[in-house]
């Protein structure tokens, strides 16, 4: 029973049998392939978790290139051909999209660097006492 | 020692105000229309429109690719629908700029002729053409992801602007007539 549940995977909007594809590998293969395609209507969804009606023509045309013979990719790159990278959930590394994923080495960077300095700092800051300071400790403490 | 405590102290008011600045700027932005955080920028821009052929609505001649090239003049292209509110709005902004002399040729995304033909005789008709794409093929081929949007050709039908969203008053005076003008 858990079994079953577990293996039912994620709620898809596919609402209608007939849009599926009667290969089962093919249709495991265009949902993969719709998962990674965002919906353009609801802009936070996947062409395969909206009810746009947008969304449900995508959907049919990822399916008619799979069962035409496109390879995952080549589907994929049909869809990024007319929306552009923005419709990829996973955008790609390039040019424009190099300091989206340099993000989060730049952040740990940063705070390492800031680490770094606050501790040089401290540990310049232990001193020999001067002249003045050894004669005024030698008054206050008797030695 | 104490200066830079200060300053410490200080930074995260001077970081929020900044923030704060930068999204009061983005928002009024929104409100007056030159920003909008959903739009996608077009695959089209700077490109030769894509190949296709539609079908006329009712009894009107339609249009392709072709037929937009051999225009040789600018041309608006205006994915519509009897449907689609937002086409409400922008409707007297196609007026006036037909009413100018833009060429406006219209694709009727996902209506039927009836519908669509009571839209235009209740708002007017700023169209010279209307094709109809009633399984919204066409509309993908395009990259269009939600009505009303235009596309504007230059005399080489290359796409050098893209609304996705109403075409207000505002939008067609301060970027499609200068536009126009340019290509003039």
């Amino acid at each position: 029973m858990v079994a079953a549940v577990l293996s039912a995977g994620p709620a898809l909007a596919i609402s209608d049998p007939a849009e599926m594809l009667p290969d089962r590998v093919q249709e495991e293969r265009a949902e993969a392939v719709g998962r990674q395609l965002r919906c353009l209507v609801c802009q936070n969804e996947s062409i395969e978790d909206s009810n746009a009606d947008l969304a449900k023509d995508l959907r049919g045309l990822v399916r008619q290139r799979i069962a035409a013979g496109d390879t995952d990719d080549q589907a994929t790159a049909w869809v990024v051909a007319r929306y552009g990278d923005f419709v990829r959930l996973r955008p790609p590394v390039n040019a424009v999209t190099a300091l989206l994923w340099g993000s989060p080495v730049l952040a740990v960077g940063a705070g390492a660097a800031a680490v770094l300095l606050a501790r040089r700092r401290r540990v310049v800051a232990a001193q020999p006492l001067s002249e003045a300071e050894r004669v005024r400790l030698a008054e206050l403490t008797g030695f | 020692m104490i200066d830079r405590r200060r300053a410490l102290l200080l930074a995260p008011f001077g970081v929020a105000v900044v923030a704060g600045a930068g999204f009061m700027t983005v928002l009024g932005r929104m409100k007056a229309g030159q920003f909008d955080p959903h739009d996608v920028p077009s695959q089209l821009m700077g490109r030769r429109i894509p190949d296709f052929a539609l079908p006329g609505m009712g009894d009107g001649p339609g249009f392709g690719a072709a037929d937009l090239v051999a225009l040789k003049r600018p041309v608006l292209v205006n994915f519509f629908a009897s449907w689609c509110v937002p086409c409400v709005i922008e409707h007297p902004a196609l007026m006036a700029l037909s009413k100018e002399g833009l060429p406006i040729w219209a694709i009727a995304y996902k209506d039927t002729p009836t519908a669509a033909g009571g839209f235009i005789a209740k708002h007017g008709n700023p169209y010279t053409r209307i094709a109809e794409d009633r399984p919204g093929r066409v509309a993908i081929e395009w990259g269009v992801y939600g009505v009303p949007e235009s596309y504007l050709l230059d005399a080489q039908g290359i796409v050098r602007w893209r609304m996705a969203g109403p075409i207000t008053a505002a939008i067609a005076n301060e970027q499609v007539r200068p536009l126009l003008r340019g290509m003039a």
